[in-house]
């Protein structure tokens, strides 16, 4: 077989293995599964955009945030609000919106606050960015707390089982409350994946990389510095703050509790990791994983509960060690090495090994 | 039975090898180079003879063998290696990178021994208090030899010293190198890109190409070479 | 005035219990060059070994220099066994690396000592002073004291001693100090032993004077420990100190001054590390590091 025939057949799979996953997850695993097993995965669409979003900021561009959780919650909040009450400003009154009309709004504000952050992060580096994302996250629960008039005098929004419901355009086949949630999620991650791919290869995504790798260089060639990072602040807080919005319609309510903000943005970082840092599907494979190796540690010890963090713990130093670049890195590894061991295995069994061509030393 | 003998040196990084068979050796008292250009291997043989990477073959120091050691160990047989682009330590003052030279030895004249070596660098004793970081090149590589010699080591690897200093420095850090061979005795491994330096303070050389050994010599022989001219004296 | 005074010695107080974990943190950066997530539940475990030592009956003071030495021998294995085969890897690996062992020290030290609240002894007198108003308590002044002798204790070992240098050398440049026969990873393994054993202290100074020993009692001095260490600079111990000061200071005093920000006081490390940042990014004694390109 030829180098372009081996291409053509390598395209052709690819699509083929896509479009049956997109059927599987799009029209069959809904309508399969219970509503447990649903809205876990559910859970793990959005944990993967949320993943992606910071893939954007952090795999990509290389600022380090410990602080996504907040925007995830800026974006929880604008839904559930938007949904649950209503509100006037200069005579306008608007609020009890489905859940669609929230999407745009939700957007919006957090990547304008992706970017308000974005301004700051630009006089600090590496590890202080870190720590001051890490404030991030830490003080959205109290502002959340201090500006949130929620239930009984908490922050804590719920959504009556009316407003989380399926809207009356959507099929009936899919028409119950957590096959609405996932199909939105499901969706969602397919728009976050194709808006990832888009940048990853446009020219956008290629300063990012550069500025990652060397700022002096690349401001160099022109690229704007400032410009590159606020907005990768900013892409990667609205994918959170989308992803925030998809949780309400999973967990029926938005919430900002101390530990809650902190524990996801961990989470997100850990997906990206797992995952694939600057790989387009990495994100999306590493919110399941994170998701299902939770619920797998949770499951092995059911009659002693605090050991299963243990497990998550253990579990996560283990995947480090063998797939330090994440799952998408480890497969393109086994792959390259497959390709490889075949290749050899086809030339004849007698010829000796060629010695490979010296480096730069 | 010569202060260092390797044969058949084999190695590389991972899947891609550099090094294929090197056989060499160095006498006591001798300044021995290995010209090259960039990408035969001068680095890579420097640290697989200090053990910084794995490689194959026989490399014998003082009678005992060595290769396959830790660099902790290999230095503490008597091997000194000043790395490429000098390894100064830029957060400790000049006479703290001295001091740590030191490290493996465990006798009283260490103090001593600083002094002795301010005396011959007599800039590094302006700058004993100073950072080294905020060193000139020159000066920086004179305190990576300096340093190096701290440990008072039977053998001294110098990778590319010439390397990113300007022409009069280079000229007197060899002048240096010389006299420290011819004073104190001290055996030199000095691998270098430079070759009319190199060769104008040598006894014998070797040339190295893409990893092999392709011509060796007395540093006469090699400056009369016409090939090694061609390529590396530039007539 | 006097209350003024009073709130300054609470912010001291707290500070000192920043800065000491916050100088665990800035030894395990000068080692590994990372963010330790860990530190705080490793001080966790090493306190409720604290509290098991002294509930089976060894006077507080033995106690807490056998936890040390355990904290210590601990925090070498946990370099060799966990950090180690990563450690060259990128440090968002080694970052996640670092929470898992958050999550598997905190779950294990609720699986060995239970889940309940623990009293943790002091091996001082409890004593309260009131000069002029002014509310002074034993428990601000024995561990500002403490923080002192340790300070002077890690000088002493960094900048006078053999190993200190060598453990300098590795912080500045591993690769040159192998080459000097320095050996490097047992020098990695005293990084992480020290940094350990020093948490320890920390943990056994904090708690006494807290509410009492819970799986969460670390967590949010941690958060305030980063902050004492980024506004002092990630690799100066003197700079992890001055930071706690600002840090516990800063917030003792906007608890009782600055009634706005009721309840989001958090933002007040935060907003520092900032303020620092925007004018040194290094820290006020980090060392910044120029980079020719």
């Amino acid at each position: 077989m030829t180098r372009s025939q081996q291409r053509a057949l390598g395209l052709a799979v690819s699509v083929a293995v896509v479009a049956v996953l997109m059927v599987w997850f799009g029209w069959i695993f809904p309508t399969r599964y219970n509503a447990t097993d649903t809205r876990l995965v559910a859970q793990a669409f959005y944990i993967g955009v949320a993943a992606m979003g910071l893939n954007i900021l952090t795999g990509y561009n290389g600022q380090v945030s410990i602080g996504h959780g907040a925007f995830f919650g800026v974006g929880a909040y604008t839904t559930a609000l938007l949904m649950s009450h209503e509100y006037t400003y200069f005579g306008i009154t608007f609020g009890h919106t489905s859940f669609v009309a929230t999407l745009l709004p939700c957007a919006i504000v957090t990547f304008v606050v992706g970017a308000l952050v974005g301004f700051p992060a630009l006089r600090v580096k590496g590890l202080y960015l870190a720590l001051v994302t890490l404030g991030l996250a830490v003080i959205f629960p109290d502002l959340a707390t201090r500006f949130v008039q929620g239930t009984g005098g908490t922050s804590l929004v719920a959504l009556t089982p009316t407003q989380v419901a399926a809207p009356s355009w959507f099929p009936s086949r899919l028409s119950a409350q957590d096959q609405w949630a996932y199909t939105m999620c499901f969706a969602l991650a397919i728009v976050g994946v194709v808006g990832v791919w888009l940048i990853a290869r446009s020219r956008f995504g290629r300063s990012l990389i550069a500025v990652r790798d060397h700022e002096a260089a690349a401001s160099s060639v022109g690229i704007d510095l400032a410009r590159t990072k606020v907005l990768a602040f900013a892409l990667s807080a609205m994918y959170a703050g989308i992803a925030g919005s998809l949780s309400v319609l999973v967990v029926f309510n938005a919430s900002a509790d101390k530990v809650e903000t902190f524990q996801n943005s961990i989470e997100f970082l850990v997906a990206l990791v797992i995952g694939g840092t600057a790989t387009v599907v990495g994100p999306l494979i590493g919110g399941f994983a994170v998701v299902y190796i939770d619920k797998w540690t949770k499951d092995a010890f059911p009659s002693k509960p605090v050991v299963s963090p243990a497990t998550f713990g253990v579990a996560l130093i283990v995947l480090m060690y063998v797939l330090p670049d994440g799952v998408v890195g480890g497969a393109r590894r086994l792959f390259a090495w497959s390709r490889r061991t075949l290749r050899s295995r086809r030339a004849s069994p007698a010829a000796p090994a060629t010695p490979a061509t010296p480096v730069s030393t | 039975m010569s202060l260092l003998e390797v044969e058949q040196l084999t190695g590389g990084y991972g899947a891609v090898r550099v090094l294929y068979g090197l056989d060499f050796f160095v006498d006591a008292g001798e300044v021995v180079v290995i010209l090259g250009a960039n990408g035969a291997g001068k680095t890579t043989t420097l640290r697989a003879l200090s053990g910084a990477l794995d490689a194959k073959g026989h490399v014998r120091f003082d009678g005992r063998d060595v290769l396959g050691r830790r660099p902790e160990q290999v230095a503490a047989a008597g091997v000194a290696h000043v790395p490429q682009g000098r390894g100064t330590i830029t957060d400790l003052t000049v006479e703290e990178n001295l001091r740590l030279g030191a490290y493996t030895r465990r006798d009283r004249d260490v103090d001593g021994d600083i002094e002795g070596w301010y005396g011959v660098f007599p800039r590094l004793s302006e700058r004993r208090r100073q950072l080294a970081g905020s060193m000139s090149g020159g000066e920086q590589q004179m305190l990576a030899i300096a340093r190096a010699l701290m440990a008072r080591p039977k053998l001294v690897l110098l990778d590319e010293p010439s390397l990113g200093l300007a022409p009069i420095i280079t000229q007197e850090l060899f002048r240096t190198l010389s006299s420290l061979n011819r004073e104190q005795g001290i055996s030199m491994l000095v691998v270098e890109q430079n070759a009319s330096l190199a060769l104008g303070i040598a006894h014998r050389g070797y040339v190295l190409e893409t990893g092999s050994i392709v011509v060796s010599g007395s540093a006469d022989e090699l400056s009369r070479n016409d090939d090694v001219r061609k390529a590396y004296l530039g007539f | 005035m006097a209350l003024f005074f009073t709130q300054l010695l609470t912010g001291v107080q707290n500070g000192a219990v920043y800065a000491s974990l916050a100088i665990a943190l800035v030894l395990i950066f000068r080692t590994t060059g990372i963010l330790n997530f860990a530190q705080g539940e490793m001080a966790l475990f090493s306190t409720y070994l604290l509290w098991k030592f002294t509930d089976i009956g060894f006077a507080v003071w033995l106690a807490i220099v056998l936890t040390m030495a355990v904290s210590f021998v601990g925090g070498a294995l946990i370099e060799r066994v966990v950090i180690r085969p990563v450690e060259h890897s990128s440090p968002l690996v080694i970052v996640i690396v670092t929470i898992g062992l958050f999550l598997a020290i905190n779950s294990l030290a609720q699986f060995f000592f239970g889940s309940g609240q623990r009293a943790v002894p002091t091996f001082y007198p409890e004593k309260v002073w009131h000069p002029g108003g002014v509310i002074i308590y034993s428990d601000t002044l024995v561990l500002v004291g403490v923080l002192v002798v340790e300070c002077l204790l890690l000088y002493l070992l960094l900048q006078r001693t053999k190993l200190g240098l060598a453990f300098r050398g590795v912080s500045g440049n591993a690769d040159s100090s192998r080459l000097l026969g320095v050996p490097v990873g047992r020098i990695l393994m005293l990084g992480w032993g020290l940094a350990a054993a020093v948490g320890a202290l920390a943990g056994a100074m904090a708690i006494p004077t807290t509410a009492g020993l819970v799986p969460s009692s670390m967590q949010q001095i941690l958060v305030f420990s980063f902050a004492a260490a980024a506004i002092g600079g990630f690799d100066s111990v003197f700079g992890a100190v001055v930071g706690g000061m600002i840090v516990g200071v800063a917030d003792a005093l906007t608890i009782q001054y600055v009634h706005r920000l009721q309840g989001i006081t958090l933002i007040v490390p935060f907003g520092l590390i900032l303020l620092v940042l925007l004018f040194r990014p290094a820290g006020l004694f980090g060392t910044t590091r120029v980079e020719r390109v």
